[in-house]
Formats: C-alpha cells, sequence, structure tokens
C-alpha cells in the first residue's frame, strides 16, 4: 500500500526551458500540420510573440524535473506497474518558445480501489512563467496496478 | 477556424483519423515529449513485466485530442481541457478524435462552450474520454 502520509508532501519546486526546436519536434511527433506551431512567421502573423507551447506539452515540461520519477521514488511505485488515469489542464495564459517555466508539485490525494488492486496517486502542478505569471495548473492521476 | 456565432448544442467538431500508430510513432513520441517510460518503447522491457507488447502513451492520444481543439478554435480560447485514459492504446490502432457541444455558458461575461471529447480505434473503442471548456470570442 502506498504511504498516505505523503499526501499534501510538495516537491522543490523546478524551471525548464521551453526550446524552439523542441516543439517543432514535438509537432512532428502528433502530427501537428497547423504552421503556427513549427514556422514563427506563421505564429507572429496569428498575433503569437513566438511558437506557442501546444496544450499537452506542459505535462511534458514537467518531466524535465531534475529527477522526473521523484513521485515513484518516493513512493516507491514500480514504474512497470505505472498507468495514467487522467490528465487535466486548466489554462491561464499562454507559454512560448524561449520563456522559462517553474513547476512546483504537490501530491494531493492517494486512495485506493478494489481492495487495493488499485491506487492512485493525484499530483497538482502550479505552473508559473519567468515574470511570475500564472501559465496554467495540471491534475493529474496515477494508476499502480497491483495483481 | 469555427463559426462560433451560431454555435449550438449538439454541434460536431471536425473529426480527423490519424494513421495506425507505429513503433516509430511511439519513438517520436517518447523523444519528444521527454516521456522515457520503457513501456512504451522497449518490448523486452514490457515482456519482462508480463505485456505482450509495448503500448501508445496516453498522453499521444491526448495531444491529438488538442490538435482537434486547436484545429477548431484559436488556442488561446481554451481555458480548460482533461481527460480520462480508459483503455490502452495499442501498436496499429488508428485514432479517431471526435467532440461535440454539450453546454453553451457564460463566466464573468465571457461566453464559453463545454466540449465532449473522445478518441476511439478502428473497432470503435473509446480510448480516451474527456472534455474541454472553450471561450467563443
Amino acid at each position: 500500500m502506498l504511504d498516505k502520509q505523503f499526501i499534501g508532501h510538495r516537491f522543490a519546486p523546478f524551471s525548464a526551458d521551453v526550446e524552439k526546436g523542441r516543439l517543432k519536434f514535438f509537432a512532428k511527433a502528433i502530427g501537428q500540420t497547423d504552421a503556427v506551431y513549427t514556422d514563427e512567421a506563421a505564429a507572429r502573423a496569428a498575433g503569437h510573440p513566438g511558437l506557442p507551447v501546444p496544450p499537452t506539452f506542459l505535462f511534458c515540461l514537467e518531466m524535465e524535473a531534475p529527477n522526473p520519477g521523484a513521485i515513484r521514488d518516493l513512493l516507491d511505485i514500480d514504474i512497470a506497474k505505472v498507468l495514467h488515469g487522467e490528465q487535466r489542464f486548466t489554462y491561464h495564459r499562454m507559454a512560448y518558445a524561449g520563456d522559462t517555466l517553474s513547476f512546483e508539485q504537490r501530491i494531493a490525494d492517494i486512495y485506493d480501489k478494489k481492495g487495493g488492486l488499485l491506487e492512485f496517486v493525484v499530483r497538482e502542478t502550479r505552473v508559473t512563467n519567468q515574470r511570475g505569471e500564472h501559465v496554467a495548473d495540471l491534475h493529474g492521476i496515477t494508476v499502480v496496478r497491483h495483481g | 477556424m469555427a463559426d462560433l456565432q451560431n454555435l449550438k448544442v449538439g454541434d460536431a467538431l471536425p473529426a480527423f483519423t490519424t494513421d495506425p500508430i507505429s513503433r516509430l510513432t511511439l519513438a517520436l513520441y517518447c523523444g519528444a515529449s521527454g516521456d522515457h517510460n520503457p513501456m512504451h518503447v522497449d518490448i523486452d522491457f514490457a515482456r519482462r513485466g508480463g505485456s505482450p507488447d509495448v503500448f501508445a502513451h496516453g498522453m499521444l492520444s491526448m495531444a491529438y485530442l488538442g490538435r482537434l481543439l486547436t484545429n477548431w478554435v484559436d488556442q488561446r480560447q481554451i481555458r480548460d481541457y482533461g481527460v480520462r485514459f480508459t483503455a490502452i492504446t495499442q501498436v496499429g490502432d488508428a485514432i479517431t478524435c471526435s467532440g461535440t457541444v454539450t453546454e453553451l455558458f457564460e463566466v464573468a461575461g465571457e461566453r464559453r462552450a463545454r466540449l465532449a471529447l473522445q478518441t476511439v480505434n478502428q473497432h470503435g473503442q473509446v480510448k480516451l474520454s474527456g472534455d474541454a471548456v472553450v471561450a467563443l470570442a
């Protein structure tokens, strides 16, 4: 059983740079053909200051943590038993290539179902930019399968 | 972009279907996303863990559904976007992304629409079920 004493645990904040090349690579990987996401001239023509961070890429930047497995390590979770249960983004403002985003993660809840066969870890992450502006909140649920 | 002024509950977003997800798709997503979990790219690792094969990142399909949204509205209009990963997306699945308007409402003077979103594979199995809120101006 995961140790519920870690509910409320806050991880050390970290920051991640939004790199233009990474955004283009991500666009290729997800089949994005809208030039706004790969061509700076098209992005500017659409009123953006640079290449926009697409809707789900904040989750990828969250993996730029010094230890992307920090939650698994803290809770002693085997990566082979992990499934992604839910993911939500609440957006407050756009982020762009060249931004440096800060991530503050906390464990919002730990619970189980089916008599402990499935355990759930709820993570909440506040994202701010280099000006201290609130960019987004991420809400993710990781499922740990036993048996 | 959509005609958002005359939007009605029940209206559908223009759906699309991806190419079947290949191992290359997963390798590219692994590198581009930074999600290096071997369950998605290393079949030897997957088999040692008792799985017959690697499977797709849930967040790859969430990114596909994100394309459905940004094809339809400017990304600056997206207020909230969430999904539940209800079934595993397998190698070879061709993913159809679709959405419908479920509610029109107003928050602090801003007209908004709530959308129901989903991905299904070529057999009609629902893989992701989600929702989003977008501003209509």
